[in-house]
Parts: C-alpha cells; structure tokens; sequence
C-alpha cells in the first residue's frame, strides 16, 4: 500500500482533532477523504505529509515513516497546501522553476503552467483565486511525485478551472500516481475517487467505494401531483410535497407496479429514479444535516 | 538546490522597494548628509565605520526578520519543507543572500567614503578584520532577527524589527559617537552588538580601539541570539 494510516490519533492538548482513523490507499488510486469543515481532513493529510507527530497509531508513505523518513518522502511526494506556500512578491514561473529544481527530474515548468491555465507573471499576490491554485497545485506535481497530498484542491475554483483539476487527477490516476485528496464536493469525490473515506468529529464513519457506499437503503422515487391517496402502493411515503418513494428491493416487477399504480390514477411519474441514494444523501445521513 | 534558493532571496530582497531603501538608501543616505553637513560632531574615521555596523543590522537583522516572518506567515517556509529542500540548506541559502547583499552595501559605503575624503591606512589587516567583525555582527543581528521572525506575529515583527533599528541606531555610535553619549548609555552600548560592531570596525579600519572586546561581545551575542532562535523558531504559520 502507498499510504498506510492505522489507527491515527492526533492531538492538540486535550483537543483530538484525529481520533481513531485509519485507512490505506493503493498504489495508483485516488482516495478521496471526504468530510464537513473541522472534521479532521487536513489534519490527517499533514500528518502523511509529516508536518505532524501521530499522538498514537502509525502513518506510512511509500513505506516510509513522514517525520522521521522526512528527507526520503519529500523527493518522491508532492504536496497542495490549503492555502498559500508562495513568496507574494515571486512571478508563477519563476517560483514553479525553483521549486522544479530541487527535484532530480521535474517536469517542464513553462508547459505545466500552460496545461493549468497560470499565466508566468505577474506577482503571486496579483494573481486570481484560481490561479493561486492552480499554481500551488503545479508546484506538488513538477517534481514527478508517486504520491501527491491535495488539500482542497478546487475550493473556491470556477467550474472550468475545477474541470482542468479534475483532468490532471485522472491523468495522474493514468500515470500510476497515487494521490490522496480532501474534499467537502460529493460530485468531486463520485467523479474522482477510487475509494472514499467519510470523516466526521475526527473519526472515520463510513469507507468504501462511491458504489459501495451509496448501495443498500433501495427505493423507487418520483414526483407527481402533491397529496396523492397511497393506499394500494406498499412501502409508499410522501417525503415531501410531490416526492414520493417506494421502500423495498428495486425489482423489475417493483418498477411496473408503482408505473402501474401511477397509470391506473391518471397520474404521470415524473424524475422516476430507482436504487441508488447519491453520496450526498449517504454524506448528509452520516453526519448530519445541521450546519457547522 | 542551494545557489538557485540563493539566487531567488536575492532577486525577491531586491525586488522589494522597502528593503533598497532600508539596506541601500538609508545608509548611504545618512553617510552623504553627516560626511557632509556639519551638524554632529563626528569625523569620517568614526562615521564609516558606523554606517557599515549599520548596513550590516539592516540586513541581518531587520530585513532578514522582515522577509523571514511574512514568509513563515504565507506559509512558505512550511510549503519549502515538504519539498527535498532542507531548513538547513534554506539557513544556508538566507546567509548567502544576506552576505552578498551586504558585500555590496559594504563596496558602496566604502566607495561614498573615499569620495568624502575618507582615508584609511589599515591595509590588509583591517579588510581581513573587517569582513571577519561583519561576520560575527551578521552572526548575532541574524540570530536576534530570526528569534522574532519565528516567535512573533509577522506584523508585530514588522513592528519590532523597525523599533529596535531606530533605537539600536541612534544609542549605538552609528551616527552620533559612542565618546558623545552619557557614560552609562556607552556603556550600555559596549555590550550591545552594534555598540560592540561600531567600535570593532573602528578598530579595525583605525588600528586602535578595543578589538577583542568587541569581536567577543559580539561572539556572546551570536552564540546566545542563534541558540534561542534555533530553539524556538516555529516554521508555521
């Protein structure tokens, strides 16, 4: 395994900011830790990256311990902090090449620019939002990292800029690289990940694959006129005016019954889904829908 | 690795207008209106040597806290360390920015000094103690610079970093001569290490003056100023 995490408790003082969590991402896959703002992401991430001492449990990194392998790491691990990490007066170019030497054989820091859309100047501190970013993600890639930590990596980026991200993971992913992401996006997490890892309170509560974790808790929804009579049709509840869902196993035989239903009525089932909750529903049952 | 970290302080210190005219304008400046004005009782054989001590504080110790604390604030110093670039090889690459800017103040002073009329007949010996005090002054500035640019607030770094110029450059023999202040202020002086670096380059470049006392005031500062720096210095955020 690239990352090995076991039983990693962090803590600040008498705080636990990471309790218990543990998890292991293949060589080659994205593993996307997913949870709300204050749930342990980062600090979990930083201490892969051996910015943090586990308070108990043990990390491992291409099968190096962080803090004490930390010289080994740092060459083969590429690394996009949350925020910042450029001097503000450094031009994009100037500062990827830098960094870019400090690798035996980094990628081209003009092309790389180019690919992320990040103009060579002017001053970090003039540059846009997404262009910070997209800067700091260059810099965790030009050293050809095997395993790359991003934090983050499309908060507050517009829909295109997000796209240009996500392709540059999938062309990681395609590469063989290892790359483990947070994220509060579930569409980020359904798009990219290999596996997930749902973090809340600094504990892990659920992990699998996007299929996995959105399986189980099956039913047939649609929307029809508000306030239908739903006696004949089992399992049936309005959960909101003009939503419906059928509890209960998703057979063919289940779908013509409730069409059948709705067709005997008149009645003309619109959004007719079957089966899958989304990982938002999964995410919003795990950790509640109260804000934070 | 470390000639291109190097090379990158040395083109971001003189990108920044601030620090030309904290290490370069304000020096020069007050070399050109003291050397010519007559307005405080000092020669050139006191007044060089002063403004030398003073580039060195400049740059070691103020411009150095400056630039150390906002990048730590910025989270460059934490970026820096998760790439193969050691702390120890950026400490390394920051001295060397700070030495070459510092030969350059050192060439200009010397060169605005001659044109004054400054002379001096110290030959080799005085170059070699000069470069030699301006490292053990580089040594103990940096130490007490890096101490606030990793405990303090970039702002309140800002703050301290001006604060202690202003008052280390006026109760210290830079400008107005150690022999014209009150008899315990010089003796304050004398221990602090731009007292002791003054009246070091004095020495030096007027081969007569206390120059070990000085060089080991300056010895004590670097030793003590390092240690608690390195012990203390956080490079986050």
């Amino acid at each position: 395994m690239t990352v090995e995490v076991e039983g990693l408790a962090v803590r600040y003082g008498s705080v636990a900011a990471v309790d218990g969590v543990s998890f292991t991402a293949a060589p080659g896959a994205v593993l996307a830790l997913l949870g709300p703002n204050g749930a342990g992401k980062t600090t979990t991430v930083e201490t892969c990256e051996g910015y943090r001492r586990p308070s108990s449990g043990a990390v491992r990194v291409l099968g190096l311990d962080p803090v004490r392998d930390h010289a080994a790491l740092t060459r083969r691990m590429g690394v996009m902090l949350q925020s910042g990490g450029v001097y503000p007066g450094a031009y994009p170019l100037e500062m990827l090449r830098l960094v870019a030497s400090f690798y035996p054989s980094p990628l081209s820091p003009a092309d790389l620019l180019e690919r992320l859309g990040v103009p060579e100047r002017p001053a970090y501190r003039r540059l846009s939002g997404g262009e910070k970013q997209r800067l700091s993600l260059a810099l965790a890639l030009v050293g050809r990292p095997a395993v790359v930590f991003l934090d983050e990596p499309t908060a507050g980026l517009d829909p295109q800029a997000r796209h240009v991200t996500w392709d540059v993971v999938r062309g990681l992913r395609t590469d063989g690289v290892t790359v483990v992401l947070t994220t509060h996006y579930m569409d980020e997490a359904e798009a990219l990940a290999d596996s997930v890892v749902v973090v809340d309170g600094g504990r892990v509560v659920a992990s699998g694959t996007v299929e996995e974790l959105t399986r189980g808790a099956d039913a047939v929804t649609f929307r029809a006129p508000a306030g239908l009579d739903l006696a004949g049709l089992p399992g049936a509840v309005e959960e909101a005016p003009g939503r419906y869902r059928v509890e209960g196993p998703v057979t063919p035989e289940r779908v013509a019954a409730v069409t059948a239903w709705c067709a005997a009525r008149g009645v003309l089932a619109e959004d007719l889904r079957t089966g899958r909750r989304s990982l938002e529903e999964v995410f919003l049952g795990l950790t509640g829908r109260e804000l934070r | 690795m470390i000639l291109a970290q190097t090379l990158m302080e040395l083109r971001l210190t003189l990108r920044r207008g601030e620090s030309l005219l904290l290490t370069l304008v304000i020096p020069l400046g007050l070399l050109a209106f003291f050397g010519t004005v007559d307005v405080v009782d000092v020669t050139l054989d006191q007044l060089v040597p002063g403004i030398v001590a003073l580039a060195v504080m400049s740059t070691s110790m103020t411009g150095l806290a400056i630039a150390t604390g906002f990048e730590r604030s910025y989270g460059v110093l934490k970026r820096l360390g998760a790439t193969p670039l050691s702390r120890t090889s950026l400490m390394v690459a920051k001295t060397l920015s700070v030495l070459a800017v510092q030969a350059l103040q050192v060439a200009l002073i010397l060169g605005l000094g001659l044109l004054l009329g400054w002379r001096t007949s110290s030959g080799a010996r005085g170059a070699i103690l000069l470069v030699l005090l301006v490292a053990l002054g580089t040594a103990a500035f940096a130490g007490i610079g890096l101490l606030m640019a990793g405990t303090l607030r970039a702002e309140a770094t800002l703050a301290a970093a001006n604060g202690l110029y202003l008052v280390l450059l006026l109760v210290s023999g830079m400008v107005v001569p150690l022999a014209s202040l009150p008899s315990g202020l010089r003796t304050v002086a004398r221990l602090l290490p731009s007292g002791a670096l003054v009246e070091g380059l004095e020495a030096a470049l007027t081969n007569d003056g206390p120059l070990v006392r000085s060089a080991t005031v300056l010895l004590v500062w670097a030793a003590v100023a390092l240690a608690a720096a390195a012990r203390s210095f956080r490079w986050e955020p």
